[in-house]
């Protein structure tokens, strides 16, 4: 059956990848094209649609400063987000990989830990802790710090927390497996020629530990910038991002040409970022990060 | 006409019991069916088999769980038909499931009265009910039921239960009088900015800006006003609620003082004991709710399903625990003293007391506004 064919034949090749294409293919371009030919399709109202061809969806996102500005809001809010989890999450990465811990195991455990309850109860959580009646302000009013409740929830830093709550470990793994790679006869090399700690760390072990960051930086911002349940449950209307704008234009106003046209332009957006980051850094880094 | 074998065999039973049907004969007719049974193919089974579930889709809390109690459970036990249940929060969410889904996935629906209603009807999702097939029917009060009629001469949805979305107040921190003094002003009243609610909903929002405008909200002249009062209240409001267990977490925490909410969930609220008040004021926004058969149903078994759940023991069951009045006419039907005091009861049965939404006004203007209001909704 293999006469005539050679180790790394390319056809072998395209043989092992073709059911992972295939599966590529209708679970992922294949909606996405369709998604695309809706963006093209007239809306007449909720809930029904005609295949007669238009721009006008395109040309409502083109011409109308509303789209733009939640747009650049939720650039600015993903951005935001994935910074301080970079600044939170580089520390306990460190931590767990250069801790002389025996049960190191135990700390990646707890690290996932939080994934074992459903996402949308570990957001609903934060009202029992944010809320006006909250665990925060009940004991600062009880502790007569405050005298009003403050007003913490449904503001774009209880978004903010939320979704800091649902990507740091992500963080936290992507700079772990980075540092991991590390050769720590690297850092014992810095440190026999004279290198301090803090200059050994800051030479040696930070620049080597980037690519991991720069995963991070990209996984949660990527991830914060679509998020929608986080925006719903813990934001007021003001703090929506763009994909409660999808969803309130499919879900509430039942009108699909236009809310595949936002999907395909939050998709395209959030594609160009990832493509960046490939061209410079590659993609290895977060498979790597999502592997552990 | 058809009729699920449940159905049949009760009619049968019935003819024998009444005297209708001879012993032979219903012996002979019990032989046939045994020998249908016994000589039946293995494929046949298949082909014949009965319908062994129905799909429903609800609000859950509450609501639901007084329509499982004491209308889905009696009904499986009676049948031996499981009822699987669903949820959602908000109706287009559930349209929206339904629109990718395929004919049959989804069956009946407890749906929002005629204004959504219209939504099905367009995109053509409605069955065609067989009345002689709910013969509880006839207890539901007419009034309820001509809007529907006039959409679709054949029903596809049956009313049954009705509410208001009224005013609800925390009573520890607004008083009965001044919340009747202020009547649709406490929605906008600057003294409890930061710790008012809404129903994130355009019609709601519309609805009670209108009255706040002076305005009739089904025929309202000046939108431009509506619109600057639905921002007006925005900029007051804390948080607009999109459940009814949202509704009811916001006010029972008191993160909320003031809100529009449904008659009944405020009604659970006040039987669990939180200090909460009710007022319809003048003009208050009602509606009215349906069990809704989609098309591609198995017709017999939810018709049966709908003519259990109008049965005025059950709908009386669940209307007093749900607290939403059920859609029996109290001229035809007893109704118990519970269900007289709930909110929003019409005891004439002419519901000309509430102002439910002119479906046909607000269908056409419903696109448009449904848009306007999310962007408020989000600063705009």
């Amino acid at each position: 059956m293999t006469k005539g064919w050679t180790l790394y034949d390319p056809r072998l090749a395209w043989m092992l990848v073709a059911p992972v294409l295939l599966l590529l293919i209708f679970f992922l371009v294949l909606p996405i094209a369709v998604m695309m030919v809706y963006t093209f399709f007239t809306f007449v109202t909720a809930g029904v649609e005609q295949a007669t061809l238009t721009l006008a969806n395109w040309h409502e996102f083109f011409t109308d400063s509303y789209y733009h500005g939640f747009l650049l809001k939720t650039l600015r809010v993903g951005a935001m987000t994935a910074l301080i989890c970079g600044v939170l999450g580089y520390f306990p990465a460190y931590f767990i990989w250069a801790t002389t811990f025996k049960h190191k195991w135990l700390l990646l455990l707890l690290l996932i830990v939080p994934f074992w309850i459903s996402f949308t109860i570990r957001t609903f959580s934060w009202i029992n802790i944010l809320g006006e009646q909250g665990v925060i302000n009940v004991a600062l009013l009880k502790l007569g710090l405050i005298h009003e409740p403050l007003p913490m929830l449904y503001t774009e830093g209880a978004v903010i927390l939320g979704l800091l709550h649902f990507l740091l470990p992500y963080m936290i793994l992507n700079v772990y497996v980075s540092l991991e790679s590390i050769d720590r006869t690297l850092i014992s090399a810095a440190r026999s020629m004279g290198c301090t700690s803090a200059q050994a760390f800051r030479e040696v072990t930070l620049p080597l530990s980037l690519p991991g960051l720069a995963a991070g930086l990209l996984l949660c911002f990527v991830l914060a910038a679509g998020s929608y349940v986080t925006p719903l449950l813990l934001g007021s209307g003001r703090d929506a991002l763009f994909g409660n704008l999808i969803y309130d234009t499919i879900m509430g106003e039942l009108n699909w040409p236009m809310g595949a046209t936002l999907s395909i332009v939050l998709f395209v957006v959030l594609g160009f970022f990832a493509a960046v980051y490939t061209r410079y850094m590659g993609m290895s880094q977060i498979v790597k990060g999502l592997g552990g | 006409m058809k009729i699920s074998d449940t159905k049949r065999l009760e009619r049968l039973h019935d003819r024998y019991m009444n005297g209708g049907l001879d012993r032979r004969a219903f012996l002979g007719l019990t032989a046939a069916a045994a020998a249908s049974v016994g000589l039946s193919m293995p494929w046949m089974g298949r082909a014949l088999a009965a319908v062994t579930e129905v799909r429903f889709d609800g609000w859950g809390g509450t609501v639901q769980d007084a329509i499982d109690k004491y209308a889905f459970q009696p009904y499986t036990k009676k049948t031996g038909i499981k009822v699987v249940q669903g949820t959602f929060g908000d109706e287009d969410e559930i349209i929206t499931k339904i629109k990718t889904s395929k004919p049959g996935d989804f069956q009946v629906i407890h749906s929002s009265g005629v204004n959504y209603y219209i939504k099905y009807v367009n995109a053509g999702m409605t069955s065609e009910i067989n009345e002689a097939n709910i013969p509880n029917l006839a207890n539901v009060l007419q009034p309820m039921i001509e809007p529907f009629r006039k959409l679709t001469p054949k029903l596809s949805a049956v009313p049954y239960d009705y509410g208001t979305t009224g005013i609800a107040y925390n009573t520890t921190v607004i008083t009965p009088d001044e919340a009747k003094e202020k009547g649709v002003g406490l929605l906008f009243d600057k003294k409890y900015a930061g710790k008012i609610g809404g129903y994130s909903d355009m019609t709601t929002r519309v609805w009670y800006a209108a009255l706040a405008t002076g305005q009739d909200p089904n025929d309202i002249k000046d939108m431009d006003a509506v619109w600057a009062k639905v921002r007006e209240q925005r900029d007051l409001a804390k948080k607009y609620w999109s459940s009814g267990a949202e509704l009811m977490d916001l006010l029972s925490k008191g993160e909320i003082v003031v809100t529009d909410a449904w008659s009944g969930r405020v009604a659970s609220l006040q039987d669990q004991g939180h200090p909460i008040g009710y007022l319809d004021p003048k003009g208050s926004y009602a509606w009215m709710e349906d069990m809704l058969i989609l098309k591609g149903s198995p017709m017999a078994e939810c018709e049966e399903l709908v003519n259990f759940m109008l049965d005025p023991a059950t709908s009386i069951a669940v209307a007093e625990g749900q607290s939403y009045p059920p859609s029996l006419d109290p001229t035809k039907v007893k109704l118990t003293e519970k269900i007289e005091k709930l909110p929003a009861f019409d005891p004439t049965g002419s519901m000309k007391a509430l102002t439910f939404a002119d479906p046909k006004y607000w269908a056409d203007n419903e696109d448009a506004w449904t848009k306007q209001w999310n962007r408020i909704a989000k600063g705009a």
